[in-house]
């Protein structure tokens, strides 16, 4: 590590910061209806879908209209992927998918997980990406953006039981806040470089005389969301890493930006809907705390180069550099891999299983951690929330007190749900890595002897368990079972968390609000940003751990003791 | 039936705009601002595409630089069932998507450690990049084929060191990102210097 790429890493997250406070204000503006300079196209979604957004929904109106949306998303996206060879704007001509990875590939992209089992320029269409990948990856971050006002309103109001309107929270959302900044990223991302064109694939002869095809499409603006709304669905197929995905240095580091802002902002549009600032800024902190801690040990353990090529006479100076490019350097790599996987992404801009073991295991146990560090957009808050009721209730055993949070009393319902909800991560992930290690179909997937290949297994239900989407690659993920079962580890946490938790911000929103006194718990200093951080780190750890050390720790010190696979 | 009408109302209006009018919209304003990038920055000689500024591509002879290695593949003309090794095939990025404790990794780069001269060897001599078509490689790496391609174009160092030293490309404000050149573009330079 030298203090030249920590200015680096430091450069971007001022910058991630210093854009989250305005940001955090204007979409507290477009939750509350304050904005209006798209007012015509607000009007005509609301008129043609004949819903009136005054009316409010309590949470089951709330939830329901949310699957109804992700629900017909799916439909539509599955029909596009199966129909794709007898669709315009496929110049390559490629044929539909098969009906297992297009299942794989709509729940994916529908949960906002963007796990892929395929390679984008190999076999998707232009219109595929752009009128299918490239529509969910906005839709599903409206949705869960959406979720997290309607949550954050139940904090805000005491004795109501309506949380927002579902269609106008996803519409105005849509279309103040994603659609604008995909334009202005996706337009900074083609003056770097990214392509946005619709020519089909260009053949060159290189100066060698060999014939060189080189992919195309309408890639910038596809990118952009994918970061901003924390999907991480490559255009290419591996991802960021790709000179047309990242070009340079500053593109990573806009990408990085992207898909971070939202979630940071996020807090403080939190801060802004319960009247207290200091709420939102102290999740923030929290979360901000965890990525420079995951970066670091990033950094450390792939500048730091793999032992066994330093034996065989390789200068460890530049690091790890299997699956690396040579653009963005060890600092913009950790950084970017510690927030792609903290918030829910799943992009990459250098390949996770050939990173170092220690390397490989923080972005795997940030995503077990429960993805809300800071999580991804909407989905990285309500998480985050339901982490902070359970440590108001730690807090509340340990005094003897009924805990509350911004004046609402949390009692045994709430923590109930909350509790079940945070089952889901590890009975997914723990569950099906245990039966897909036992059962040859899975097992012939993976492509690591040793422990690495059970860190392959790990880190698939992992990330798509989390939503993340980001992969161990060598596994082979193109089969029916991995297809299928990868599906619904997506569409549980997703969904099965998300039930549990709009039930309690239903549950919150019917309390009163009782007014805060001496004897109640600060939610907003240090304390309870440690306690807070502490749960997160606890809880995790004792879910995960004895998998973090089969799978990377086992490689860790295998390569220490000189042993290989 | 309340909540279906405006579920595909919202997913079809959307999939109108965001999936067809703004990227047809964006896609025409890209083209306009910034032809060149927007095409894939594709670089033209004696009028034919030569490649990509962005997209490495291999190089074998020894009048040229030579990119890093590239773990690309293609079908196998024998039985499409299978691949071979095709570096630098731009129609299916791939990594080698090796772990760190492989043997076979540590095979290969051992034998590419045995051809690549005096140990220490920069790393990004002897690894795969991420996507198998990364377009640069490290100074130093560059700095060690100096004397080579000089000896192969019977150019006095010098010259070559100089044609390196125009084509390699700073961090950017002195801090952001590494130093690195692109070997396509050096090697086009090579090519116009007498």
């Amino acid at each position: 590590m030298t203090l030249i790429g920590w200015a680096q890493i430091a450069l971007v997250l001022i910058l991630v910061v210093a854009a989250a406070v305005p940001l955090g204000r204007y979409i507290a503006a477009v939750a509350s209806g304050r904005v209006t300079w798209l007012r015509p196209a607000e009007v005509l979604f609301f008129r043609a879908a004949g819903v009136d957004p005054e009316r409010g929904q309590d949470w089951r109106g709330y939830a329901l209209a949310m699957l109804a949306a992700n629900a017909a998303g799916f439909v539509l996206l599955f029909a596009i992927l199966r129909l794709q060879g007898m669709l315009p704007l496929n110049p390559q001509g490629f044929d539909g998918m098969s009906s297992w990875l297009a299942f794989n590939t709509a729940v994916s992209f529908v949960t906002n997980t963007n796990w892929q089992a395929y390679s984008g320029e190999a076999a998707v269409s232009y219109l595929s990406q752009m009128a299918g990948l490239a529509v969910q990856n906005f839709l599903s971050a409206a949705s869960g953006i959406a979720l997290a006002l309607a949550v954050s309103r139940a904090f805000a109001r005491g004795g109501v039981r309506e949380l927002g309107n579902f269609w106008a929270d996803f519409t105005r959302i849509t279309l103040y806040v994603l659609l604008p900044l995909a334009v202005v990223v996706g337009l900074a991302l083609v003056a770097l470089g990214v392509p946005q064109t619709f020519a089909g694939y260009v053949t060159a002869t290189t100066l060698e005389g060999a014939e060189q095809v080189i992919p195309l499409g309408p890639a910038a603006f596809q990118i952009a969301i994918k970061h901003l709304g924390t999907n991480g669905g490559g255009f290419f197929g591996v991802n960021s890493a790709h000179p047309f995905e990242g070009p340079s240095a500053v593109a990573t580091a806009i990408q990085i930006w992207a898909q971070t802002v939202i979630p940071f902002a996020l807090c403080l549009t939190f801060g802004r809907i319960v009247s207290d600032l200091r709420q939102g800024r102290a999740l923030l902190v929290v979360m901000l705390g965890f990525v420079l801690a995951a970066t670091a040990g990033i950094y450390a353990a792939e500048a730091a180069g793999n032992p066994l090529m330093t034996e065989l006479g390789v200068d460890p100076a530049m690091g790890n550099m299997e699956g690396k490019e040579i653009r963005f350097g060890m600092p913009l790599v950790a950084l970017f891999t510690a927030t792609t996987t903290g918030a829910s992404c799943g992009a990459v801009n250098a390949m996770l299983d050939s990173f170092t073991p220690l390397g490989g295991l923080v972005p795997l146990f940030l995503i077990q951690l429960g993805e809300v560090l800071p999580g991804g957009v909407g989905s990285g808050l309500y998480g985050m929330l339901v982490f902070v009721l359970l440590s108001v209730f730690v807090a509340g055993l340990m005094v003897g007190r009924t805990p509350e949070y911004l004046g609402k009393k949390v009692q045994a319902r709430e923590i109930k749900l909350a509790t079940l909800g945070v089952l889901v991560l590890p009975a997914t992930i723990l569950g099906l890595t245990a039966v897909s290690m036992v059962l040859p179909a899975a097992v012939s997937s993976i492509a690591a002897a040793g422990p690495h290949g059970l860190s392959e297994m790990l880190y698939a239900y992992t990330s798509a368990a989390g939503n993340n989407g980001s992969a161990f690659g060598g596994l082979t993920a193109d089969t029916p079972w991995l297809n299928g079962t990868l599906a619904i580890a997506m569409l549980l946490w997703r969904f099965a968390f998300m039930v549990p938790v709009m039930a309690i911000a239903g549950s919150l929103a019917g309390k009163v609000k009782a007014p805060a006194s001496a004897g109640t718990f600060p939610t907003h200093g240090p304390l309870f940003m440690g306690l807070l951080a502490g749960v997160i780190l606890i809880l995790g750890g004792l879910q995960f751990l004895p998998s973090l050390v089969l799978g990377p720790l086992a490689e860790h010190f295998a390569i220490l003791a000189g042993k290989t696979f | 039936m309340s909540i279906l009408r405006p579920a595909a109302t919202m997913v079809v209006g959307f999939t109108l705009l965001l999936g067809l009018a703004m990227p047809a919209a964006f896609t025409s304003l890209a083209w306009v601002v910034l032809p060149a990038e927007s095409g894939g920055s594709l670089i033209e000689r004696d009028g034919r595409v030569a490649g990509s500024a962005l997209i490495g591509q291999n190089f074998a002879s020894g009048r040229y630089f030579h990119p890093r290695p590239s773990a690309t593949t293609a079908p196998d003309p024998q039985d499409r069932t299978e691949t071979v090794n095709a570096p630098y095939n731009a129609a299916a990025s791939a990594t080698s998507q090796r772990a760190p404790s492989s043997q076979a990794l540590l095979d290969t780069v051992k034998e590419r450690v045995a051809e690549a001269g005096p140990a220490p060897v920069p790393a990004d001599v002897v690894t795969a990049s991420g996507s198998g078509l990364d377009p640069d490689i490290s100074p130093e790496n560059a700095a060690r084929q100096v004397a080579r391609v000089a000896q192969a174009r019977g150019l006095p160092e010098d010259r070559v060191r100089a044609v390196l030293a125009e084509n390699t490309t700073a961090p950017l404000l002195g801090f952001f990102g590494p130093a690195r050149v692109n070997v396509l573009r050096l090697n086009l330079a090579l090519d116009g210097t007498h």
